[in-house]
């Protein structure tokens, strides 16, 4: 569970761990140390469960729910928990994939993890008061589990996701209020941008009177003024930060995670 | 000539205003805020569980009367694991997080023992409202060791940003007030959650 960048605290290598800080800090999707599967869609089958009919059918089920609610509904299988207590793995999973929109972590998982014949439904933030970890566990082990136990995998996911469903969609009120933002997340990294945007900005100034200064084309053409300013690569904001709405799928095709995130909610179950 | 005077003049204020920004003032003040924030999360999902309690002992209590020493002794540590607070401000302080740890440990092990002689009673196990407590009991345990964890790696960043380069700087200059935060002392015996099986 440990970041590998930062452990050891040395001062002699001040610049090395100065990078190592900036790693830490700007590249916020947490590096785990669990190989987590990529996410490639609402049905991420690692472990090879479900048919391929099943899956076309979820699918469309997963994406009305967002479309209808904007909680982005997530199934995994996967091949081994690599050790971990499913719990460890699925939140580990969870903010990997940063189900859910940024603000309100409306997101949900069901992970399930065939060889050690352990399921968990993972839930986000700001569903906690509605799929709570009670009616998480009667869905488990009244929906899934008896499925499971002779082996229809397909069917007890899909009992188990009509449950989580209902559940989301029949008292859509009360789940609003509930699903307060976690802002405290967001704040620091607008705090952290900000001197690079004003800095940006001085450049910009600076550039714009240096050149104007010169009306002569040919000193003009002298001054090479950097192109890009973006000092720590710029890529690793804007993927983490999640200021958006939330999701990155309505263009066509890809599928993303929103921003949320998750703390444990949820109930598990094996069978 | 003067082109070239002011070419260095806009380095070095380039240069100036990037060790600024990348030498992280803002990193201190930023971490330390997360991991209260962070702590602020451990303490309410402790909060959540002792709030559970109540409802806990009243369903066992229908069923399992005569358990009184085992019913008296999660109230007590309820009563005691609620008591002991630690304000953000605390943090810094080895002790009061210890002590803060040995009464919510104290908790768990009188509710592992509460959940340990709900075996014997089959009525009690298949009570509706005693299955739902269970599973939200879990669902806290799962909870709270998520937010310890978080506070832990929260922790980490913020004493590391105080010892090493470039942000040590700023932690002897302008926040030399900072102190490193205590994280949780290892785990020992007590500390493990309940198990709760069903």
């Amino acid at each position: 569970m440990a970041r590998p960048a930062v452990l050891p605290i040395g001062r002699a290598h001040g610049l090395r761990w100065c990078a190592g800080i900036l790693l830490l800090v700007l590249a916020a999707p947490l590096a785990y140390a669990i190989n987590l599967p990529p996410l490639t869609g609402r049905v991420v089958d690692q472990a090879n469960v479900i048919p391929a009919v099943s899956r076309a059918a979820l699918e469309t089920k997963l994406k009305d729910l967002e479309d209808k609610s904007g909680i982005q509904l997530v199934v995994a299988t996967v091949t081994s928990l690599q050790d971990n207590d499913i719990e460890t793995f699925a939140n580990a999973l969870f903010r990997h994939w940063k189900l859910g929109e940024a603000k309100k972590n409306n997101g949900v998982l069901l992970l399930v993890a065939p060889k050690e014949r352990k399921v968990r439904i993972e839930v986000g933030y700001g569903l906690e008061g509605t799929l709570t970890d009670a009616l998480s566990n009667v869905i488990i082990t009244g929906a899934i589990v008896p499925r499971f136990k002779v082996n229809d995998y397909a069917g007890g996911i899909e009992r188990g996701i009509d449950g989580i469903i209902s559940v989301l969609t029949t008292d859509a009120s009360e789940w609003r209020q509930r699903a307060k933002a976690r802002n405290d997340e967001q704040q620091p990294v607008f705090d952290r941008l900000m001197p690079l945007i004003l800095l940006a900005l001085l450049v910009f100034i600076l550039r714009f009177m240096m050149t104007h200064a010169r009306p002569d084309p040919r000193g003009r053409r002298r001054y090479l003024g950097p192109a890009v300013f973006l000092p720590y690569g710029g890529s690793s904001w804007g993927g983490s930060s999640g200021w958006g709405s939330g999701g990155g799928f309505s263009g066509g095709g890809g599928f993303s995670g929103g921003g949320g995130s998750s703390g444990g909610g949820g109930a598990s179950g094996s069978w | 000539m003067s082109s070239i005077s002011r070419l260095r003049t806009f380095v070095a204020i380039l240069c100036l205003g990037l060790s600024v920004a990348g030498c992280g003032y803002n990193i201190i003040p930023t971490l330390e805020e997360q991991a209260k924030a962070r702590w602020g999360d451990v303490q309410n999902q402790y909060q959540r569980r002792a709030d559970l309690i109540p409802n806990l002992v009243a369903t066992v209590q229908g069923y399992a009367k005569q358990e009184k020493d085992v019913l008296t002794s999660v109230v007590e540590a309820r009563a005691k694991a609620t008591q002991t607070k630690v304000d953000a401000s605390q943090l810094t302080d080895p002790d009061k997080l210890k002590q803060f740890q040995d009464a919510q440990n104290q908790l768990s092990g009188a509710l592992g023992r509460l959940l340990a002689i709900t075996e014997n009673y089959p009525d009690l196990k298949s009570n509706a409202n005693f299955l739902a407590l269970q599973s939200q009991l879990e669902g806290t345990e799962n909870r709270i060791s998520v937010a310890r964890r978080d506070y832990i790696e929260a922790v980490r960043a913020y004493n590391t940003s105080l010892r090493t380069f470039p942000t040590v700087l700023w932690a002897k200059t302008v926040f030399s007030g900072s102190k490193p935060m205590a994280e949780f002392t290892a785990a020992e015996g007590a500390q493990t959650p309940p198990q709760v099986k069903f």
